[in-house]
């Protein structure tokens, strides 16, 4: 277990303004509870049976009075916590003019996101601190939402339809990205990170990015968009073998042979499956050939490659 | 028989005359009853089965976040739990129970009436609701459904897995038996008061029932609908909240909180109810402010109508709708706040007694001062953004749907057990289980709230490990949860065995249900009553309660 | 039988007189109506919102469903209507004869009713107005109207049906003699049907009427 935590990272504007809401809830909502619980233990106390207090009633005007008044009290203060919170969000609500635009994709079960260079990112997002960021936002498939708890925003993404959010990250770190919105099966799984970077240390970072494709992420894509992970998945109902750290392994296959899942047997068992069926499985894969083309065959090779690290981790 | 002969023998003890639970016997006397009062242990049944397995779910969902990796459960089962742990304790628990036990049970009976208006529709709505839970339950057995019980489109309706349809069509078939209810329980408190029994003399147990029907006729409707839309959706592929087709699938939030904000307050409502009766009773005290108190309820169900948007603030609606709903639900907050406050002063030179079911009526009132004023956090449109789908709105939403009306409901049962059964509860048993109810339920939910502000998003099975000595906390607090849940169970069916005999009015309670025998006989008044005065007539109206009698009894009606 | 042996045989318990029980079967009717008000509204809803999202694919898939076949249904609904009206009054002033004429004729109504929506969708069918590959028209929001268009016509036609069949079976034990034409079912069944009938007063200008100005 990771040392205690009470509070969580602030690293945007917003952040800071709504620990402010919420801190000033606290107090308030704090002293009311105080107020109920110190009422009851001392009315319990002082009017348990049996107990010297003097009983008796009240006239009826104090009656009323003492509804109306904290009935009143209530209202105005209801009015007050309405006002501040408002307030607090319509000041954050429209982004300034210029802010760096960065547009995410939400898919089943990843974030993608593109830089205005063309530099594109899965399941990371980097930001220059004290700028403003804008991001333009929607869905492949199902609803998600995009979260980071350390800037306190949290935004739904639809298919079909463009969100937006906007923020100015305050301190650089490396922040936790999670979808918000139930979306399936792997959806604790998706996350990412977002990292706030000095300006001058983004535009480095910015300027190496490759801008051309990204091919174990489109592989991956490529992976949830063909039906693969519907039963490679490591949760999947269906009896397939789990292909993380599958890459440059030795498999056993069922007609006895051994042999090394490269990047051709990774191939042909994407175009053949029935050929060489690892040992303990059956052969109920379908063909992909005809399905994938040369370059989906790349991104899905690429893919799978890039799932070494993962399972050694 | 020497049971009975022991009993005749108490002096003082009136003739025992079949009660409504000896009067007839054999199975067909119980599955085709329309008797309000044997309906109502049927649905005590049935529920009670459908908490236990409600309950396995929490279980399961409370191990596996026992550590931050996936241990128990994969990703699929358990999204399947949760899932399944939300429609049934919604639907199944949560929303039948304090209207279709007590309720059902004691409707009548405080108003005077033999039976409801509807007898036959009552016995109707048991079994669409045994039809709705056997539904409930084939959805479990063929796999289960993945959607959250929120059944947002489209992952319901394009991308789920699970057995959506089923599940729909339970929830669907549920709420007939719902609607079927409030209709026969508004026509009796219209048409089937005693005389005398006017409107602002009914016990405010009667007020909550009432307004909670009402939302009922008015709200489950929309669900039903936005169900049947989702159905024909998934089942025939017609486009409704397709994207790709011109569908808007906020439409679709918008229509389900329609109906499940004001379902909230189907399950809160009564419990408001139930705990007026028990602070009243043992306060020795008439309720303070009782006009408040029903206008509150009032005010409750119609503005909980309006309140909806504000489980959409992050949804993509409009900023200013998101206002609008925002100031909605601070409004709506005042009432529940007259309540607290109402409850609270109703001890004010009181007699109080520390019975199981007022401390109880304590935790309760405890819990939902919490919950309520953790609606406020979520009714402020920035920090609602931050947290919401966290684990605070979880921590929220327990603390008022499950410390709440769960406590109303153990509490109202051990209340109304001598009334329903003859039987007294054990007392001391009573009290600790009590207590562990409210330790339990704080050690369980409490820590959500820290983790919801921290950032731990809901409905994950794997989490980052900062998150994990907060969850090791909740799953530890729900054991004992657990054992409050489970003792009371036990101890009630040992009363029905071993427990002392019960007097008519053995709290010395007002109300009209306390006047007839524990249990009532069939036709629940020998003699019909008639009411002379206001509820809660504990001490005469500008005078203090009796000193220290607990067993005088002072009739709210008298006997002709 | 003598009218009070008649009357206390429609007596159920809990009610203590018969003008009680009459009044709390025609106010649960009203409650429940108060529901089915909801529950249609939702969908009338609905649909509002998409044809002011979409009104140009809205009117145009509207002029694809066939008005004649729809007047004709409007027209027979509304005449079982009044003859339901007339059979619920007629039950209550006891004369049996108008009450069973009238209840015969507003099932034949009803019936005729589906009978017509049956070949309506089977010409939808050929048509290809069914929501899905192959639908009849370009804009694909032309098929959320005939989602709607079948779902709404759909449940409305389950309701008519649940009311033929109680029509039925009222008609069937008041000719019987098993049930007095005191019960407060006949006036119960007529609120019901009245209901029904106001929906597809709804649905016929939404569905039919549209794009056809």
């Amino acid at each position: 277990m990771s040392p205690l935590t009470l509070w969580p990272a602030t690293a945007s504007e917003q952040a800071a303004r709504i620990d402010m809401l919420f801190t000033g809830l606290l107090v308030i909502s704090g002293a009311i509870l105080l107020l109920v619980a110190g009422l009851l233990l001392v009315l319990c106390a002082r009017y348990r049976r049996g107990s010297a207090a003097p009983r008796g009633d009240l006239p009826d005007f104090i009656r009323r009075d003492v509804e109306i008044g904290w009935t009143a009290a209530t209202l105005f203060l209801a009015l007050f916590l309405f006002w501040w919170a408002g307030a607090t969000q319509l000041r954050a609500s429209d982004p300034p003019a210029g802010a760096l635009e960065v547009h995410v994709v939400a898919k089943q079960w990843m974030w993608k996101t593109r830089y205005p260079n063309g530099a594109r990112e899965i399941n990371a997002l980097h930001a220059p601190r004290g700028e403003a960021m804008r991001l333009m936002m929607t869905s492949q498939d199902v609803i998600h939402s995009f979260f980071v708890p350390a800037f306190r925003l949290k935004q739904d993404v639809l298919p079909g339809r463009f969100t937006e959010m906007w923020f100015r990250a305050t301190k650089p770190g490396e922040y936790r990205l999670f979808c918000a919105e139930f979306c399936g099966t792997d959806h604790a799984r998706m996350g990412g990170t977002v990292t706030v970077m000095e300006p001058e240390d983004f535009a480095r970072w910015v300027a190496a990015q490759p801008q051309e494709e990204d091919l174990p992420g489109e592989g991956a894509a490529l992976f949830t968009a063909l039906g693969c992970s519907g039963c490679h998945a490591a949760a999947s109902a269906v009896h397939a073998p789990v292909l993380a750290g599958v890459y440059g392994r030795m498999v056993h296959l069922a007609d006895g042979r051994t042999v090394r899942a490269d990047e051709a047997y990774l191939r042909d068992s994407i175009l053949q499956p029935k050929r060489d069926v690892v040992v303990g499985y059956e052969p109920i894969m379908p063909s992909f050939d005809g399905l994938v083309d040369e370059a989906d065959l790349q991104r899905l090779v690429a893919y799978l490659q890039s799932l070494r690290g993962e399972a050694a981790r | 028989m020497s049971g009975i002969t022991a009993e005749r023998a108490i002096p003082g003890a009136p003739p025992r005359e079949p009660s409504y639970l000896t009067a007839k016997t054999g199975l067909a006397s119980w599955l085709l009853t329309t008797d309000h009062k044997r309906i109502a242990l049927l649905y005590m049944a049935a529920i009670t089965v459908f908490f236990f397995v409600g309950g396995a779910g929490a279980v399961a969902i409370r191990i596996e976040l026992f550590t931050p990796q996936a241990d128990l459960l994969s990703a699929d089962a358990y999204n399947r739990a949760f899932t399944f742990h939300g429609v049934i304790m919604v639907w199944f628990f949560l929303i039948p129970s304090i209207p279709n036990i007590l309720g059902n049970f004691l409707l009548p009976l405080m108003i005077g009436a033999k039976d409801l208006a509807f007898p036959r529709l009552n016995l109707a709505s048991w079994y669409i609701f045994m039809a709705a839970g056997g539904l409930a339950v084939y959805t479990l057995l063929s796999g289960g459904v993945d959607t959250g019980w929120t059944f947002y489109t489209p992952l319901t309706t394009a991308f789920s897995n699970g057995n959506v349809l089923a599940a729909a069509a339970a929830v669907f078939v549920s709420g007939f038996s719902t609607i079927a209810t409030a209709v026969n329980f508004i026509a009796t408190v219209h048409l089937q008061r005693a005389p005398g029994l006017t409107w602002f003399r009914l016990p405010l147990f009667v007020w909550a029932i009432y307004a909670t029907s009402i939302v009922m006729v008015l709200a489950t409707p929309v669900l039903a609908m936005v169900l049947a839309l989702i159905f024909a959706e998934r089942a025939f592929g017609i486009p409704i909240f397709d994207p790709l087709r011109g569908g808007d699938p906020i439409l679709f939030q918008h229509l389900f909180w329609f109906y499940s904000h004001p379902a909230v307050y189907i399950m809160v409502l009564p419990s408001f109810g139930v705990i007026s009766e028990l602070v009243t009773c043992y306060a020795r005290r008439r309720v303070f402010g009782y006009n408040f108190m029903v206008y509150a309820i009032l005010w409750i169900s119609l503005v909980g109508f309006l309140v909806w948007g504000h489980h959409m603030f992050v949804s993509g609606q409009s900023l200013f709708a998101s206002l609008a709903f925002s100031l909605l639900s601070f409004i709506v907050a005042v009432p529940s706040a007259i309540k607290v406050f109402n409850w609270t002063a109703t001890l004010y030179r009181g007699q109080i007694v520390f019975d199981a079911p007022m401390i109880y009526a304590l935790g309760f009132i405890g819990l939902f001062t919490i919950g309520g004023l953790t609606g406020l956090f979520l009714a402020s449109v920035p920090v609602d953004i931050h947290v919401t789908d966290t684990y605070f709105v979880v921590a929220h939403f327990h603390y008022i749907m499950v410390g709440g009306a769960v406590s109303a409901l153990y509490g109202g049962l051990a209340f109304w057990w001598p009334k329903i059964t003859g039987r007294l509860y054990p007392e001391g048993w009573a009290r600790f289980a009590a207590i562990m109810m409210f330790f339990g339920f704080g050690f369980t939910f409490f820590p959500m709230f820290i983790m919801g502000y921290l950032g731990m998003p809901r409905r994950y099975h794997v989490y980052p490990e900062e998150f994990q000595v907060w969850h090791v906390l909740a799953s530890a607090g729900a054991v004992i949860l657990a054992f409050a849940y489970l003792l009371p169970m036990g101890f009630f069916a040992w009363s029905l065995i071993w427990g002392r005999r019960a007097p008519a009015n053995p709290w010395g309670a007002t109300g009209l249900e306390w006047q007839t025998s524990s249990p009532p006989p069939e036709e629940n008044f020998h003699t019909p009553p008639v009411v002379e005065q206001g509820p809660y007539n504990y001490h005469p109206e500008h005078a203090g309660p009796p000193a220290l009698e607990r067993e005088q009894h002072q009739p709210q009606g008298r006997q002709p | 039988m003598s009218d009070i042996a008649a009357r206390n045989a429609a007596l159920r318990q809990p009610w203590r007189s018969l003008r009680r029980q009459r009044e709390g079967a025609a106010f649960g009717i009203w409650i429940f109506l108060g529901s089915e008000v909801m529950f249609f509204g939702c969908a009338l809803l609905t649909f509002a919102v998409y044809r002011s999202l979409w009104p140009d694919a809205f009117a145009a898939a509207a002029r694809e469903t066939n008005i004649t076949y729809g007047t004709v249904n409007t027209a027979l609904l509304l005449t079982s209507s009044l003859t339901m009206a007339a059979a619920a009054e007629g039950a209550a002033a006891g004369l049996r004869r108008l009450t069973l004429c009238c209840l015969a004729a507003t099932v034949a109504f009803g019936i005729g009713f589906l009978v017509v929506k049956g070949f309506e969708y089977q010409e939808d069918i050929t048509k290809h107005l069914v929501p899905g590959a192959g639908f009849r028209l370009e804009a694909p929001q032309a098929q959320i109207f005939f989602a709607f268009y079948w779902l709404l016509t759909g449940v409305h036609a389950v309701h008519l049906s649940t009311g033929i069949g109680i029509a039925t079976v009222l008609g069937i034990q008041a000719w019987r003699g098993s049930r007095m034409l005191a019960s407060p079912a006949f006036e119960a069944l007529g609120l019901y049907w009245h209901f029904v009938d106001l929906v597809w007063v709804f649905l016929y200008p939404l569905l039919y009427l549209g794009g056809r100005s």
